[in-house]
């Protein structure tokens, strides 16, 4: 078969070279390829020790007596090599290919190829010091201060020093954090056999900062010494160890770069760290890594290494002189994997009123198809630059570089917010200044004030309302109940706003919208079930099935305001029952069932069914919405225009000076919105306040306090909801003074708020008392108490009248009417009729009544 | 002029002659846009530089000085470039370093691996003439323009392009002259005149200029940006001074790229769609390399564009009888408006209406005007139109068809594949004049596209802002533009303000009499209108203490009688027209007298609508 004339083919060709009996001390390799050439202008140094990743190359091209399989297979690997040859198209590194067994140990395990540090482009040592022999001598890389023995000795040190007792990195979790971390990962690559190490390089900055610089500055020379380093450690303590090949050290978090938009010209060939959006992926891209040549007259074999996309194509067959006579063979060249990415800006970086940068991002390998469009990464790379050439004839060129960054390392920003609870992975960065700027804010005493006043300014008062959404915005501490079989515990806090119109409800629902970073913006009338949770489609391109999101999922951990919540359909809004509750979302779809996290907070705002509020009538009847739902709301409030002289007053002065102070009087008298924003982000992020023992006290008594109110008049005035929302509301405020522990102080301030909610949402008009089964049940104690006496009372008529089968509808009315002292209404004896006729007590007929 | 024709024929020598007097020291960048600015200062050079929007592009001087009056309509990825290079000669192996700044192709090979070799970096926009930019002010700009400069640089080319637009528009502000052109030279066959407009139309079938209205004509632009591009923002006007580079070269023909692209894995990166939008024939859209940049804040050639606060003293020398000039302003609109002269003062305040700030999401000072009652399907809304685009240097007016609210496409879109942000109708630079024509929607059915313009629209209207539509996530953009609606009754959109149309006159002939109204001003009236709107926007605003309480006084007062009268919507309102009418008269603070003036016609305005409302009966 072909593969056996391949391989021999093979060793025949390369039976000429020298096989070195090791890769890992590199400075005997006499070899050095003709890429090599590039970076060494004085050839001098061409017989310099070459260093870099020998592991890397040398293995690639010498160790070729015995080939292994792509994959470790558990029996006989050599004789297997023979049959995954002969897989006629060998995507795949070339390196991947050629390596020997013993299937252990540093020299026995392939390296493999790292088309993500570029093409194999190799520096010689220069020797700084040449001059002074001795021990002053100093061996770098050319066209670098990197020493290669110091800098595998400093990793390796790092490697088995450093601990990261503070650490709370998701990937950490499991690993002992007083020990030294790193040296815990080899033995995990060890267990599950994943030849990647991951470094944050923080931690190597922390441990040593001269290494970290040379890691930003020269990344293609420091990995590849990274990379030997961690494997002569690791082989050194596991050599029994089977790996598919060698352990590749990827990088990651380099603080260089944050944002797309820093990045300039002095970043090209360093490390750096952006975070973006993928927009694009293009499809698979096979890149040719290593050129099969076979001469035409005496079918000799060669095989050329492609340099930076080119290949130098041999001109004289070596073996029968022939000029001209070697042809490329595809089938047998190498190829590695690459896929372009293009990413986008993140939305939150941007400077407003520009739109966002893209960049080309090229993964490699194991890397291609890690993501999808859509998704929010951040990625560890190598930031490159390339001439553009106009016309490959011509000698001009663009005055342009194409620029590009290879990728070392992604890392999903947005995964855990789908499947975990982990909010570290989109922590915001705040400088130490900013940090302590909030920390002194929080301090201050009036500082609850502060942020509701400096919450919306244009909006005049409704101080209340303004504290019920900055607590919102603070939300309450996520607890997990998943061991007991409660599942989550809900810690955002909704809140509805009713009112009549023009109380600039939706301008504080656009205000909200614009401070929190993951806001959505729905109106009632506009969005559909679908819009708002999640809908399956074709992607026209892939023919795959793709969950696209709608507004609650996408406001996962922010919060979703809706417009006009009266205005939504029912179908729609039975969505929300599941998501303001159980803080998920259940989609059975097109062969798609899953449900995904919707931790969002909701604001909605809805208008009376009559154009104006009726004083008169309860919430629920003025705005017409299911009690079901209504209960699920934390607050409720009622933005009514109060008539009051003063009032008047301050709201005038109020709005006139929007009209003409200046910009900078506007920002004196209140903390602007960016510093809000990061408060709030920072609070979110690092404050986590428990009840402490007296605050549970408190919270008792108020629940035993509210229950108590009602049942003197033999209502329910409180339920475990209203607990639960007390608990929120009281953990929420212990956030804003960025205290980690609930305080009574919280707790007062939660009983206020709900308190002034609940006398503005559910006061029986018809009593004036607090009665919160007006949005339990959708109905005041007392209507339901009247209910029954006016159904009593038509009983006792009816059976005053005697053994009449059939009655007038009219006529028992009027009867009805003139027996009772007070005024009934035709609903209110509608209301009775039907519930004796549930009591099966008489039937309506048109306008006949008859008894049963 | 030689020197003249140094800096404006061959600015490159110039930038090369300060290059090498610099012996690589980086202040020469510096000196290079210090030279042209002062260059551009001095007597008025700035109208000797001949204008992209007025030349064909053919007859440009390749590599001189030019400017374009544009609009920045997309903002590309910045760019490495080598801003320092230097050329390996092999025949004579000699070395030469050579400045590649405002340039976009090397000369002589290249010397990869030189260590002179200074990677720059600049940023490209995407420039289109200002959308909608009336007619008037097209010519204005280029005979203000022309007529000054003492010699036209670089080229022969004697546009008479704006005769033709004056018969088209029958146009009366300038008299027309059937034989001799605006220099009084007797007029020349204009045999290129096909072939400039052949050149659009063909580009648009082969390449769409993303022009944000349909029908838009112009070069668009690729302008490099060399300094300080995060002070540029997107729909920014501005008027570039630049380097014009035309070089064939810069075309990229998709098919030979294909065939050689298949070995380089740096050519990979663009699609073939991309590569049509950024790289397109320099022909049609000509690279500019900015030398300087002037950010306009309006688009009126008769007013300087100089930085607002010297417009006020502008205004009231250019306007001493400010007065007079609104007063006949008045009476003109009202004839037009059919004798309605309250829609006539609402007209006023609307088009000098400006966004001057914003309170977070809150935007201050816009006034959306509502014109009701206008005639179904009748030719009077578009002539309507004809007469606010006399007065304003761009406006657009939107029929809202059914067809046009389901099929157009108003909301920018970014479009991935080709990595551009498709322009569409709201995509306007600040202070346009969109009307709005609900007269010509009929009832049906809105498809989803609908529903997404009437939302856009809304939102527009409603909090001065698009948000622009970026597939994964929508960006949100502040904008300033002025909206009025004509509808027949209320309109569907929301509004600051609605008028009920009340004509006193029934003309039998609407055309004939409306045509009778306009040929009755005087030409140069037009220019004072047009002085007289753009000058008054932007004057400042304020108010006392003193009418701050009286205004505070005067709004517990109202709501003591009737709460219901007087709603924190309604002080909105009154305090902008308020503000507005005080402008209107060329008044920098609120008096009290102008407070009540606002008071009365804003309660003439309600009596009507209420009227309208008890009339009609069905209204809401």
């Amino acid at each position: 078969p072909s593969a056996c004339i391949s391989t021999s083919a093979r060793l025949a060709s390369r039976h000429h070279r020298p096989l070195p009996e090791a890769s890992e001390s590199a400075s005997e390799d006499p070899l050095s390829p003709p890429s090599q050439r590039s970076r060494a202008h004085d050839t001098s140094t061409e017989l310099q020790p070459m260093p870099t990743s020998p592991a890397m190359d040398t293995a690639a091209q010498d160790v070729s007596l015995f080939s292994s399989p792509m994959a470790p297979h558990l029996f006989y690997p050599v004789l297997q090599s023979e049959v995954d040859a002969s897989s006629p198209l060998m995507y795949g590194t070339p390196s991947s290919r050629v390596e020997g067994t013993p299937r252990s140990g540093i020299r026995g395990t392939p390296a493999r190829q790292r088309a993500d540090l570029g093409s194999v482009r190799k520096a010689p040592q220069v020797d700084m010091h040449s001059d002074e022999q001795g021990a002053g001598q100093r061996l770098v890389i050319w066209g670098t201060d990197v020493n290669v023995g110091t800098c595998k000795e400093k990793f390796q040190r790092f490697l088995q020093q450093f601990t990261a007792p503070n650490s709370r990195e998701e990937e950490n979790a499991g690993l002992d954090l007083n020990e030294p971390l790193y040296m815990q990962k080899l033995d995990e690559i060890s267990v599950v056999g994943e030849p990647v190490l991951n470094v944050n390089c923080s931690h190597i900055q922390t441990f040593d900062a001269d290494l970290y610089r040379q890691l930003i500055c020269y990344p293609q020379e420091v990995i590849p010494t990274f990379d030997m380093a961690v494997n002569e450690l690791f082989f050194d303590r596991l050599p029994d160890s089977v790996l598919e090949h060698q352990i590749q050290v990827r990088p990651y978090s380099a603080l260089k770069t944050r944002n797309m938009r820093a990045l300039n010209p002095e970043d090209i060939d360093q490390l750096i760290t952006i975070s973006g959006m993928v927009i694009r992926t293009s499809q698979l891209i096979p890149e040719m890594q290593e050129a099969f040549f076979r001469c035409q007259v005496c079918v000799f074999n060669t095989r050329v290494e492609v340099d930076r996309g080119r290949i130098a194509e041999p001109a004289v067959c070596r073996n029968c002189n022939t000029t001209h006579s070697m042809a490329l063979v595809h089938n047998r060249s190498a190829f590695s994997d690459k896929q372009m990415i293009k990413l986008q800006e993140s939305p939150e970086d941007m400077p407003a009123g520009q739109t966002p940068h893209t960049t080309v991002v090229y993964a490699h390998n194991d890397l291609v198809d890690k993501v999808q469009p859509g998704d929010r990464i951040n990625i560890t790379g190598i930031y490159r630059a390339a001439p553009m050439r106009l016309n490959p004839r011509q000698s001009q060129v663009k005055s342009v570089y194409k620029t590009h960054i290879d990728v070392i390392h992604f890392r999903k920003t947005d995964e855990k917010r789908l499947h975990g609870l982990d909010e570290d992975g989109e922590q915001k960065l705040f400088t130490k200044e900013r940090v302590a700027m909030l920390k002194e804010l929080a301090a201050k005493p009036d500082v609850y004030e502060r942020l509701s006043s400096a919450l919306a300014p244009s909006i005049y008062e409704h101080e209340d309302i303004k504290k019920g959404i900055l607590l919102q915005l603070f939300g309450g501490t996520r607890k997990d109940f998943t061991q007991t079989g409660r599942g989550n515990f809900r810690a955002e806090i909704n809140i509805l706003l009713c009112g009549d119109p023009g109380t600039s409800k939706s301008q504080l629902l656009q205000y909200v919208y614009n401070l929190v970073p993951r806001g959505q913006y729905t109106s009632g009338k506009g969005s559909s079930a679908v819009g708002l949770t999640a809908y399956v489609m074709k992607d026209p391109e892939t023919r795959q099935l793709v969950l696209q999101t709608g507004a609650l999922v996408l406001s996962d951990n922010g919060i979703c305001c809706i417009d006009e919540f009266d205005k939504m359909s029912d179908n729609t809004r039975s969505v929300l029952h599941e998501v303001m509750e159980q803080q998920t979302l259940s989609i059975a779809k097109a062969g798609i069932i899953c449900q995904l996290n919707a931790r969002t907070s909701v604001l909605a705002a809805a208008n009376p069914v009559e154009s104006q509020w009726n004083p008169k009538k309860t919430t629920i009847e003025n705005i017409q919405l299911p009690h079901t739902l209504l209960s699920r709301f934390d607050l409720i409030f009622l933005m009514l225009d109060p008539q009051d002289e003063a009032y008047d007053r301050r709201l005038a002065h109020h709005l006139v000076a929007l009209y003409y102070q200046s910009e900078e009087q506007i920002e004196e008298e209140h903390l602007d919105m960016a510093v809000l924003k990061d408060y709030i982000a920072f609070a979110r992020t690092s404050v986590h306040p428990r009840l402490s023992e007296e605050a549970s006290q408190a919270l008792i008594e108020a629940y035993v306090d509210m229950r108590k109110i009602g049942s003197g008049r033999g209502m329910v005035s409180a339920y475990p909801r209203q607990l639960e929302s007390l608990i929120r509301l009281a953990e929420a405020h212990a956030k804003v003074r960025f205290s980690s522990k609930v305080e009574s102080i919280d707790v007062e301030e939660a009983k206020r708020l709900h308190r002034e909610a609940l006398k503005q949402s559910a006061t029986d008009p018809r009593t004036g008392f607090v009665d919160i089964s007006i949005l339990t049940t959708g109905m005041s104690a007392t209507a339901r108490k009247r209910k029954e006496e006016v159904a009593q009372a038509l009983k006792k008529l009816i059976q005053s009248k005697g053994k009449t089968p059939a009655m007038k509808y009219q006529q028992l009315f009027d009867d009805l009417r003139g027996q009772s002292e007070a005024a009934i209404t035709k609903d209110m004896f509608d209301e009775a009729l039907r519930a004796l006729a549930d009591e099966d007590y008489l039937t309506v007929t048109g306008k006949t009544v008859r008894l049963l | 002029m030689p020197t003249v024709h140094d800096w404006i024929n061959n600015p490159l020598a110039v930038v090369d002659g300060l290059f090498a007097q610099s012996n690589s020291s980086p202040d020469w960048e510096k000196k290079v846009v210090e030279y042209f600015k002062e260059k551009l200062k001095l007597n008025d050079a700035h109208t000797w530089v001949p204008s992209l929007n007025d030349v064909p592009l053919y007859y440009l001087k390749p590599n001189s000085l030019v400017k374009f009056r544009c609009m920045v309509q997309d903002m590309f990825d910045p760019e490495f470039f080598m801003g320092v290079y230097e050329t390996n000669d092999l025949t004579s192996n000699s070395k030469q370093v050579k400045c590649g700044k405002y340039k976009d192709i090397t000369v002589g090979g290249v010397d990869f691996n030189s260590r002179n070799t200074v990677t720059s970096e600049r940023q490209t926009f995407y420039c289109v003439p200002i959308p909608g930019e009336s007619q008037w002010a097209k010519e204005i700009s280029f005979i203000w323009c022309t007529s000054q400069a003492r010699v036209v640089p670089s080229t022969s080319y004697v546009p008479n392009r704006h005769k033709r637009s004056y018969e088209e528009d029958d146009e009366m502000d300038t008299q027309p002259q059937h034989d001799v052109d605006m220099w009084g030279r007797p007029k020349r066959q204009e045999t290129e005149a096909p072939s400039h407009d052949s050149s659009s139309a063909h580009c648009t079938s082969s390449l769409d200029l993303n022009f944000p209205l349909p029908g838009e004509k112009g070069p668009a632009c690729l302008v490099k940006v060399y300094e300080d591009w995060d002070g540029f923002k997107l729909n920014d006007m501005l008027e570039v001074f630049g380097i014009l580079s035309v070089d064939p070269a810069l075309s990229v023909i998709a098919d030979e790229r294909e065939a050689s692209s298949l070995l380089d894995p740096t050519e990979v990166t663009e699609t073939v769609e991309e590569q049509r939008v950024h790289s397109p024939p320099p022909s049609l859209v000509p690279r500019l390399h900015m030398l300087y940049a002037q950010p306009l804040v309006h688009n009126n050639p008769l007013l300087p564009s100089s930085a607002p606060e010297n417009n006020g003293d502008h205004l009231s020398s250019v306007l001493g009888e400010l007065a007079s000039v609104r007063a006949e302003l008045h009476t003109y609109l009202t004839h037009v408006l059919m004798g309605d002269s309250l829609a006539a003062e609402y007209l006023i305040l609307h088009l000098i209406s400006n966004v001057y700030s914003r309170r977070d999401v809150l935007p201050l000072g816009k006034f959306t005007l509502n014109l009701s009652g206008c005639p179904h399907s009748s030719p009077y809304t578009e002539h309507l139109y004809k007469v606010i685009q006399q007065l304003v240097p761009s406006s657009y007016r939107l029929c809202m068809s059914l067809h046009n609210m389901n099929n157009q496409r108003m909301v920018p879109r970014k479009d991935y594949t080709a990595n551009r942000l498709v322009s569409g109708t709201l995509q306007l630079a600040n202070n346009t004049s969109l009307f709005l024509d609900e007269t010509q929607l009929e009832q049906g059915q809105l498809d989803a596209t609908g529903v997404r313009n009437i939302t856009a629209l809304g939102n527009l209207i409603s909090w001065q802002k698009v948000d622009y539509d970026f597939n994964y996530h929508q960006m949100e953009f502040p904008c300033n533009i002025n909206v009025l609606i004509t509808s027949e009754g209320r309109s569907l959109l929301p509004s600051d303000s609605q008028v009920n149309l009340r004509p006193t006159l029934n003309p039998p002939n609407l055309e004939e009499y409306l045509s009778a109204v306009q040929v009755a001003q005087v030409p140069s009236q037009f220019n004072k209108y047009r002085i007289y709107l753009s000058g008054a926007r932007a004057l400042n605003y304020t108010i006392s203490d003193e009418i701050t309480k009286a205004v505070e006084e005067d709004f517990v007062e109202m709501r003591k009688d009737d709460p219901q009268s007087m709603s924190a919507e309604d002080l909105h309102r009154l305090l902008v027209v308020a503000r507005l009418l005080s402008l209107s008269h060329g008044q920098n603070t609120l008096s009290r007298d102008g407070w009540m003036k606002a008071k009365q016609l804003e309660a003439l305005r309600i009596s009507r609508t209420q009227q309208q409302k008890s009339l009609s009966g069905n209204e809401p």
